[in-house]
């Protein structure tokens, strides 16, 4: 038994269990979540470094044998994944000492929230999540998402105001039927195949003689994980309910929870269902470009700077899944890239949403303004990601979005490039939009007077920490992408040769 | 018995939908709870319905001689009906706390965040 690869599960638990035992004390509670979500990125890179030097690890629970017991299994995708997972913690955490600290919220409401487990939540769900990334067994992938559902339901509704109630309700409906969704089609799945297991499932679903069926089967998986990665007609829930949370919950919804739908949608369909690609990953191209589109134009009528950002995290999948669409060991890459770098942007923008609403008094651009002139070091920090979400090079978007535009040339797909391209400009929109109305237009006499001064002020240093350390990885990803392309380069070569996956868990039996 | 259960679980399915898509929110709950029931269901059907043959192996024998239903998917369905629990539980509590902040039982209504 490999404790590396157990740790991204059982270590989160254990944070979260500390931190429900020091229930009244905040202040231990927040401690033991800064040191511990420490802990937890570097769980990540070690079990990343180990990947990478020793190939697909494995880990077989209770030591029943492969297709019989639940493996937990970590190829590079799934520890790159964990990585990002322990770094946003980490970032998030750091931020929850001043977003979440009772000196600057609104009195009532703080009562409320730290009644409440918000530590014991967030360290629950990075369990979910980590689980999700890192199991081989289908069913226990529902069961990991079901744990992660649970947490960010509560979270989401945590303080519960009018509209983190609605917003709740709608996130709520809408992933109980993907559930119910996923349900179906493990079972199913479990029907004809008569496994469990994904590397014993890639091996036999050759084997079955309705190929038609399986075809059905998988576009369960899709509506499923289409759901909880927000594609194209699936996605109206998340512009709904991910601006209504605080912020720091917002940060790491946005990062993370979405891209568990994109992880378990790359997985499902480079693993198991790859019996029909033509059929399968041509409705997955046109789900994409669509969900890019609309994603963008969503965003261009709204005026309050988390619901923009939510807007173009829909618009940011549909890259994502692009890449799986196209289906070349090049545009995997690129999808895999543009996960790395769109956690990072995407948690960053709504992070610095969060500081644009403590120095200005707003969330809504239009009340903003002259923030250029007062913060402009903020101005310097909020430039950073906007652009590189837009993909100016050469910052990480630029890589990104290169990597998916080649792979498209590559084999042709010139509509799906151009699309992308537009819809790259679209995103250049948006951010000067945010950019004009809360950075350079002078602030009106009737906007509500800024809350608290200084970005390294005693009350806001923790939340500009963050944003600057997040910052850096993007500039890092920018300027020296060659590290960060051999990983993602590494996590395509596994998932286009599934065979070392099933190997690696199967232990070579056929 | 098999048909039986496959007229059951669409009949199910069916009811779900249509009281999903009602505008009531006490409907729409108890589609959600049927859904669940009819997925259960499916996964209980998919591993045959055999009564009272325990899947045991002979002592002394490699495989079980007789046909007996399969023991995997009633272990998944009792792990969903768990889950399932906890979550209609939390719903539940969850719709309570909806209609007491809008003040409608009218998902129609619930248009604020959305716009």
């Amino acid at each position: 038994m490999n404790i590396l690869l157990i740790a991204p599960i059982v270590y989160p638990l254990l944070l979260g269990i500390l931190t429900l035992g020091v229930w009244h004390y905040r202040r231990i509670q927040m401690i033991i979540n800064l040191v511990g979500s420490f802990g937890l990125m570097v769980i990540g890179f070690l079990l990343l470094g180990q990947v990478m030097k020793n190939g697909i690890q494995v880990s077989q629970i209770g030591n029943w044998t492969a297709p019989f017991g639940i493996s937990i299994v970590a190829d590079t995708f799934s520890a790159i994944m964990v990585t990002i997972t322990g770094v946003m913690a980490f970032a998030i955490s750091i931020y929850s000492v001043s977003s979440v600290s009772p000196r600057f919220m609104n009195r009532e409401q703080e009562l409320r929230r730290s009644q409440f487990a918000y530590y014991p939540l967030l360290n629950l769900m990075y369990m979910g999540i980590n689980g999700a990334f890192i199991t081989g067994d289908l069913f226990n992938m529902y069961v990991w998402f079901e744990v992660m559902l649970i947490s960010s339901f509560v979270l989401l509704a945590l303080g519960g105001d009018k509209n983190q109630i609605e917003g709740t309700f709608k996130y709520v409906t809408i992933n109980l039927l993907s559930s119910a969704f996923f349900l179906i089609g493990v079972g199913l799945l479990y029907g004809i195949t008569g496994t469990l297991n994904m590397a014993d499932l890639a091996v036999k679903i050759h084997q079955v003689e309705n190929q038609g069926l399986v075809t059905v089967i998988a576009m369960f998986f899709l509506i499923s994980f289409g759901i909880k990665a927000a594609v194209f007609p699936l996605y109206f829930w998340l512009p709904a309910s991910y601006h209504t949370p605080p912020i720091s919950v917002s940060a790491i919804f946005a990062g993370m929870l979405t891209k568990v739908g994109v992880y378990s949608l790359i997985r499902v369909f480079t693993l198991i269902f790859i019996t029909d690609v033509g059929y399968t990953h041509t409705i997955i191209l046109w789900i994409s470009i669509l969900t890019m589109v609309t994603g963008v134009l969503g965003a261009a009528s709204q005026y309050d700077s988390r619901r923009i950002l939510s807007f173009h995290i829909i618009s940011q999948i549909g890259y994502m899944t692009l890449g799986l669409a196209l289906y070349t060991p090049l545009a995997l890459a690129g999808a895999v890239f543009y996960i790395m770098h769109h956690i990072i942007v995407k948690s960053n923008l709504f992070l610095i949403s969060g500081i644009m609403n403590r120095v200005g008094g707003s969330f809504d651009i239009r009340r903003l303004g002259s923030l250029a002139n007062t913060y402009p070091f903020l101005a310097v920090l909020f430039l950073i990601p906007a652009l590189s979400l837009a993909g100016i090079p050469p910052l990480s978007g630029f890589w990104s979005k290169f990597f998916v535009v080649k792979a498209g040339l590559d084999i042709s797909e010139n509509f799906a490039v151009f699309v992308a391209l537009a819809v790259g400009l679209l995103t250049l929109y948006s951010m000067t939009k945010i950019w004009n109305e809360a950075f350079w237009k002078n602030r009106s006499d009737n906007a509500f007077p800024p809350m608290e001064t200084g970005l390294f002020s005693r009350g806001n240093l923790y939340m500009t920490i963050p944003v600057i350390m997040l910052a850096i990885i993007t500039l890092l990803i920018g300027f020296w992408p060659d590290p960060f392309y051999r990983l993602a380069d590494q996590a395509s070569l596994e998932l286009m040769n599934p065979s070392m996956y099933i190997e690696a868990v199967l232990g070579g039996k056929p | 018995m098999d048909a039986l259960l496959a007229i059951l679980i669409g009949g199910l399915f069916a009811a779900s939908v249509y009281m999903i898509l009602r505008r009531s929110i006490i409907k729409l709950i108890i589609g959600l709870l049927l859904l669940g029931n009819a997925c259960n269901l499916l996964i209980f059907t998919i591993g045959k319905t055999i009564r009272g043959k325990a899947p045991l192996i002979e002592e002394g024998a490699k495989k079980v001689t007789e046909t007996v239903a399969d023991p995997i998917p009633q272990a998944l369905i009792l792990t969903a009906i768990v889950i399932g629990f906890g979550l209609s539980a939390f719903t539940i509590v969850l719709i309570q706390q909806v209609y007491q902040s809008v003040g409608v039982d009218d998902s129609d209504k619930l248009q604020s965040t959305d716009n």
